[in-house]
């Protein structure tokens, strides 16, 4: 299992493997930000890509591998874009002296991002409580409405602009940041999956009395899970804090959180490289027929608008379709190396996980 | 202490019509065990049946008591046939799979719903709010000192049909045949059919009955509200769920229940507050009531079987 990771060979020295992804990950994302980073229309496109990607790989560790239902992953997002909106703004002025003032802000957004990361995992912590109790539906509902009463919080706070939001935050983000974020969440998701802890994980999704039976503490894992999936939403709402110029409470409506989870259905309940591609793919798809509507409009924005709201209607449609045709979405639980050479034609691989039935 | 009253007024009011819509709920997910997420959608459907009947019958024609009839029964029979085609073509076939998966697929439909009424193609009406007619001129009823404490007509008039449905279903669901055949499916489905009952046929029944409740519901609301727009459906579903799950989900008297309850507590909080906490209101309402009683006032708790 654990050399799937990231097919590294089981030869390597222990601390090599662990390092390994990260000697891999930095300068590609470097590479990518060093590519990208002079096209500003490319590096928001890049950024939102990579905020949903870490929402829905984030959710995937409640949704998918937990088998929890969880509809308000905006609520989370809400808090950590706003907690470290309000750290930035606050720390606008201050940096530290013994280093340039570029890598100043670079480690206080880190730390904004932390401390909306922090805030968010112990909202998680407070709607995890509730999942002890309830079940299924529920607890979707609870977690639906923790979402709204964030939101309706925050539209009633003066402190965070009420509905206009809040604006002026420094905009310290980067490809570089965000993709970095993409790797960690992405990382800890597949680390989760492949420990004992996220066998204990998908125990509960498969037959959580089963799983309480066989002596897995149900609670504390379901808790937990909670908590990291929060603590990642909480980071991604940070650094979607600090790329647009200004958040207000209609980013994060139920909508949102919608949206995520058509992403993680569509790409398979489970799968972290099918949460993926589907986040990839469908963050792209709606700005790409944006673009290529208005270019070919002339510059007319009225079709563009059209495509966005031709968006919600067609998600629907496409959870239907989805749920009726392949309930499984587009990889299962698999990972996309268990898929892949099924379609390429190559020798057969096992898959290396039991398929539930 | 006039406004005590007054806010008690309005409050059983809110709590009529969540009422009507959460009886839908309850009856769908006594016979199911599935949310039926898409209900107030189908609610939003039905105002938009009747508001197009009494565009239809014009100024005069809509007030008049066979006007409002035709409105009312127009919408009820749109939304019973598009409960029907909901429950055939997305939920039947879903039927032996987990229920997270009918779950999604409700709340796909639901967004579907939504959002595809906002659009302006075809007779899709556009995200903007219309007035709904006045088919019901609101006059004043009751009025108690200098216009202290005020009861409207449509108050009275939804509270009583919201009376007299609850005792109909009551009836329907504890003394006829197909109130019988319900609880046998509630039961156990698959037990049912082995002893006879046509469960498909029950369950688009209650499909039916649900989605006209709903659509009537929405009609009442909509005299109130008079704004119709494409997601007021949303929350008065969501609320109309939460009134059905305070009650004990599944049990008809807890919803109305549930329901009055909701609407004097969403009442007299905004009318004591600001009008903008509402829609917290109700889910911390629910979130207060889950962990205190997971099962709902008047539930019971089912062992877990393996």
């Amino acid at each position: 299992m654990g050399a799937s990771v990231a097919g590294l060979p089981r030869t390597m020295p222990y601390w090599l493997r662990g390092l390994a992804p990260f000697l891999i990950a930095i300068p590609a994302v470097a590479l990518f930000q060093l590519g990208i980073g002079q096209f500003p229309f490319l590096v928001y496109i890049a950024s939102i890509v990579g905020v949903n990607v870490v929402l829905a790989v984030s959710l995937n560790i409640v949704n998918g591998m937990t088998g929890q239902f969880s509809i308000g992953h905006a609520g989370f997002m809400a808090v950590g874009a706003y907690m470290s909106a309000k750290f930035s703004l606050g720390m606008k002025d201050v940096a530290i002296s013994i280093v340039p003032v570029a890598v100043s802000d670079q480690i206080l957004f880190v730390a904004a991002l932390l401390v909306g990361g922090a805030v968010a995992a112990f909202c998680g912590f407070i709607v995890g409580l509730p999942s002890l109790r309830l079940r299924g539906d529920y607890l979707a509902i609870v977690t639906l409405g923790f979402g709204e009463i964030i939101r309706v919080i925050v539209q009633n706070t003066e402190a965070f602009g009420r509905a206009l939001g809040l604006s002026g935050t420094p905009q310290y983000s980067s490809v570089f940041m965000v993709w970095f974020w993409v790797f960690v969440t992405v990382l800890v998701a597949r680390r989760i999956a492949g420990s004992s802890h996220g066998r204990s994980l998908w125990a509960i999704r498969e037959d959580e009395v089963a799983a309480e039976a066989m002596g897995v503490d149900t609670t504390g894992y379901k808790v937990r899970a909670f908590v990291i999936s929060a603590f990642f939403a909480g980071i991604a709402g940070g650094l979607f804090g600090h790329f647009v110029p200004i958040i207000n409470p209609g980013s994060f409506t139920w909508v949102k959180s919608m949206e995520v989870v058509v992403m993680i259905v569509a790409g398979g309940l489970g799968s972290t490289t099918g949460a993926i591609v589907a986040a990839v793919a469908l963050t792209l798809l709606p700005e790409f027929m944006r673009s290529a509507f208005t270019a070919l409009g002339g510059g007319d924005s009225s079709i563009a608008q059209r495509v966005d709201q031709v968006r919600m209607p067609i998600y629907g449609i496409l959870l239907v379709i989805l749920m009726l045709s392949r309930p499984q979405g587009l990889f299962g639980t698999r990972e996309i190396w268990d898929v892949l050479p099924r379609w390429l034609p190559r020798r057969r691989r096992p898959s290396n996980r039991p398929v539930p039935q | 202490m006039s406004d005590f009253f007054q806010h008690l007024i309005n409050g059983v009011a809110a709590g009529t019509i969540y009422a009507l819509v959460a009886l839908g709920y309850t009856m769908v997910y006594g016979v199911l065990k599935l949310i039926n997420f898409a209900h107030g959608d189908v609610m939003m459907v039905g105002v938009y049946m009747g508001y197009a009947t009494a565009r239809k019958l014009g100024p005069g024609a809509q007030s008049s008591f066979l006007g409002v009839l035709l409105i009312f029964l127009v919408a009820m029979a749109g939304c019973a046939l598009l409960g029907l085609l909901i429950e055939r073509f997305a939920y039947r076939p879903l039927r032996e799979k987990p229920r997270l998966t009918a779950l999604i697929t409700a709340i796909g439909i639901s967004f579907t719903l939504s959002y595809g009424f906002q659009l302006d193609i075809g007779f899709l009406p556009g995200a903007a709010p219309r007035a709904f007619p006045e088919i019901i001129r609101p006059t004043e009823w009751v009025v108690f000192g200098d216009r202290d404490v005020v009861i409207w007509n449509w108050q009275v008039i939804s509270f009583g049909i919201a009376f007299l449905l609850t005792v109909v279903l009551q009836y329907l669901v504890f003394q006829t045949r197909f109130g019988t055949a319900m609880r046998a499916v509630s039961f156990d489905h698959r037990v049912a059919s082995l002893m006879g009952i046509p469960t498909d046929r029950i369950i688009a029944g209650t499909f039916v009955l649900g989605s006209a409740l709903a659509a009537g519901a929405g009609l009442l609301y909509a005299i109130k509200d008079t704004a119709v727009q494409p997601l007021m459906g949303l929350y008065v579903g969501l609320k109309a769920f939460v009134a059905a799950v305070i009650g004990g989900i599944g049990h008809v008297p807890g919803a109305v229940v549930g329901a009055l309850l909701l609407g004097l507590v969403e009442e007299f909080v905004v009318g004591y507050t600001s009008s903008s906490w509402r829609d917290a209101v109700a889910f911390g309402f629910l979130i207060f009531v889950l962990l205190a009683r997971p099962q709902g006032l008047f539930g019971s708790i089912a062992a877990e079987k393996v």
